[in-house]
């Protein structure tokens, strides 16, 4: 009853015209970013941050903001994968095996109605899940010390490369170049600086918003100048979308669907290194060997097929946002740039953040409710006008994305120097995605880095500079354990399962041995 | 090869973040951790996944020809003019000359670049400046 209560002052928060109005806009904007190749929530999210800053927004209202923008982008995505066979963005990878073949068939217009369906029931049942989960991990985590947290975080990093990478030695690599960036400034404890080489800039160590602004949306620019892939990548003028709803049959068959997959979804979100691209991924594949034995309809326009992994990936996301919220420690890229967004607010994640600012916490969840029916609504009958902004050529958008990433981080501090860290963050991030190294092992370490190693040091200073504290309880020695398995499993299964997620289209009948 | 080549200077990188962190000079006033001790740990994390790359390289990516690879070199070149002229000649002449070089070398025409370039500029203006508010840089001519 606790629960339904704060959920109803969340939405007495939620409620404003202002908070209204920024769910509108962030449900739009992200749609949009979601359905352009080459913009996807983790980037969408990034450039806006600092805008949402600039504009002095308060806490509630950023996150209405950005979460908006991130619920949206996974209902945009699909949209290209089913038109254009083109995921407009990662998680949307596996809406094309079956949204395409149903799109060329006639049946775009069914095929994007009911994969906004599934996206709903997806992201509708996974905030219950985000209300009811989040509070009981909130009753684990307060039992945590700082040698807990430390062995928390590790357990992030180590299972974050599970997922994230085909090589765990590269994850481990970018983690421990996140955590370096981490510790540029002066130490908080000592007051002594560190790797600051006299450049009074950086006494105060890296702006992360900088980091996550340039690695992903500057990089990005730089892949596309790379490619001179500057043209719209396909004609939707020639698609025709057709019959918006879809037939009751259509709906009651793909029912079980969705519910299954949005379970499924939902618990590959809120494991720690997973995201909205593992929850699609295991939910269609889960699916088609369940419901399609034979490889008969799958792959050739089952709506089932469609349901599945837009459920799946709406799930995973509101599932991401457990640990997010209720640990401080984010399992995937977009919800990472999020607890940047907390960061830079001043306001911890974590267990305290139930009980310091449950208005922050029930406002965003009622918002993700009323994005959710936003979404819903803008998702089916404006659906031509998004098809519409698939047209807009990348040689016109990547340079509006550059412009607004200067024009963002220069809001902030007004300087050039972090314009110049931005752009060497931008280059950085462009030879590491040639290279294959993950980003958000980056993101995580410069957000993580510093509470990290305060941990560590609390911990060891309350023993008396006995480093064996930090496996001394049954809590600590079990999150170890678990971040150990989960940095050895994917060493031999995980390689094999990435592979998979990363060559739909080539092999797609590897996906059921 | 890239990845060997990687891992080297990823090793060369914790070397040299090693010695950095060795020669943080410690507070007379320190716990019992100290500043050195987790960099160092992340040091020999940092050194022992770049050992590890090295050793067992990916197949390597393929890298842009030397033309494509100026591109980017000339692209980083106007950011950075960008980024040091901004508070000089302002935001609308800085963005629209940037945005006009990006969205050239992105295939379009000259003077259709000119146009989205200016466009661009004039459009981020009057969105960020002049409806929400945010300060953007200001030239000699106030804008």
């Amino acid at each position: 009853m606790d629960t339904l209560m704060s959920l109803a002052d969340g939405f007495a928060i939620a409620l404003t015209w202002q908070n209204l109005m920024l769910a509108l806009l962030g449900c739009f904007l992200g749609t949009i970013m979601g359905a352009l190749p080459g913009l996807g929530p983790s980037n969408g999210v990034a450039i806006l941050i600092p805008l949402a800053f600039t504009l002095g927004l308060g806490a509630t209202p950023s996150l209405i903001l950005l979460t908006s923008v991130y619920y949206g982008a996974m209902y945009g995505g699909r949209i290209s994968s089913i038109l254009l066979n083109i995921p407009g963005d990662e998680p949307a990878m596996m809406t094309c095996l079956d949204g395409h073949p149903m799109a060329k068939k006639g049946m775009a217009g069914q095929a994007l109605s009911l994969s906004g369906i599934a996206s709903f029931v997806g992201a509708f049942f996974a905030t219950w899940g985000l209300i009811f989960l989040a509070p009981q991990l909130v009753k684990i985590a307060l039992l945590f010390g700082p040698a807990e947290y430390f062995a928390l975080f590790a357990l992030a990093f180590m299972t974050l490369g599970g997922v994230s990478s085909t090589n765990q030695a590269k994850s481990a690599f970018a983690a421990a170049l996140g955590l370096g960036l981490a510790m540029i400034g002066v130490d908080t404890q000592t007051g002594v600086p560190r790797f600051t080489f006299g450049e009074v800039h950086l006494y105060d160590g890296l702006d992360f918003l900088v980091a996550i602004v340039g690695l992903f949306a500057l990089s990005e620019v730089f892949i596309f100048l790379e490619h001179r892939h500057g043209d719209a990548d396909g004609d939707t003028a020639k698609i025709r979308v057709g019959r918006l709803t879809p037939p009751m049959s259509m709906l009651k068959e793909t029912t079980p669907t969705m519910v299954r997959s949005t379970f499924l979804g939902f618990l590959a979100g809120v494991l720690p290194g997973a995201g909205a691209s593992l929850g699609s991924f295991i939910s269609y594949s889960f699916e088609k060997r369940l419901v399609d034995k034979d490889g008969k309809t799958f792959g050739k326009g089952d709506p089932r097929g469609v349901a599945a992994p837009e459920a799946g990936n709406n799930a995973a996301a509101g599932g991401a946002l457990v640990p997010m919220l209720a640990l401080g420690v984010p399992g995937s890229g977009t919800t990472a740039v999020l607890l940047a967004v907390l960061l830079s607010l001043n306001i911890t994640p974590g267990p305290l953040l139930f009980s310091q600012n449950p208005d922050v916490v029930w406002g965003l969840i009622a918002a993700l409710f009323i994005a959710n029916i936003m979404l819903l609504a803008m998702n089916i009958p404006m659906i031509g006008l998004f098809t519409r902004v698939l047209m807009v050529p990348p040689k016109i958008l990547m340079p509006i994305v550059a412009m607004v990433s200067f024009v963002g981080i220069y809001g902030i501090s007004g300087s050039s120097f972090d314009l110049l860290v931005m752009i060497g963050f931008g280059v950085m991030g462009w030879v590491l995605r040639k290279l294959d190294v993950p980003l958000v092992p980056i993101i995580l370490g410069t957000l993580l880095g510093n509470s990290m190693e305060n941990n560590l040091r609390r911990a060891i200073s309350i023993d008396n500079g006995n480093w064996w504290t930090l496996v001394d309880s049954p809590l600590s020695i079990a999150l170890w354990s678990i971040a150990i398995i989960g940095f050895i499993l994917p060493l031999i299964i995980g390689r094999k399962v990435k592979a998979q997620m990363h060559a739909p289209r080539d092999e797609e009948g590897a996906i059921s041995d | 090869m890239s990845d060997r080549i990687f891992g080297v200077v990823g090793l060369l990188l914790a070397i040299g973040f090693a010695f950095a962190a060795l020669a943080i000079e410690e507070s007379f006033l320190s716990d019992a951790v100290g500043p050195k001790a987790f960099p160092l740990i992340i040091a020999v994390v940092l050194g022992l996944s770049s050992i590890s790359i090295a050793l067992k390289p990916d197949a390597s990516p393929t890298w842009p020809s030397l033309g494509r690879f100026v591109e980017i070199v000339a692209a980083v070149v106007v950011m950075v003019l960008y980024a040091e002229l901004l508070p000089v000649i302002g935001f609308v002449f800085a963005t629209a000359f940037a945005a006009t070089y990006l969205t050239w070398r992105l295939g379009s025409g000259v003077i259709a670049s000119v146009i989205t370039g200016i466009g661009t500029s004039v459009g981020i203006y009057a969105v960020f400046h002049l409806v929400l508010g945010l300060s953007l840089a200001r030239g000699p001519l106030g804008f």
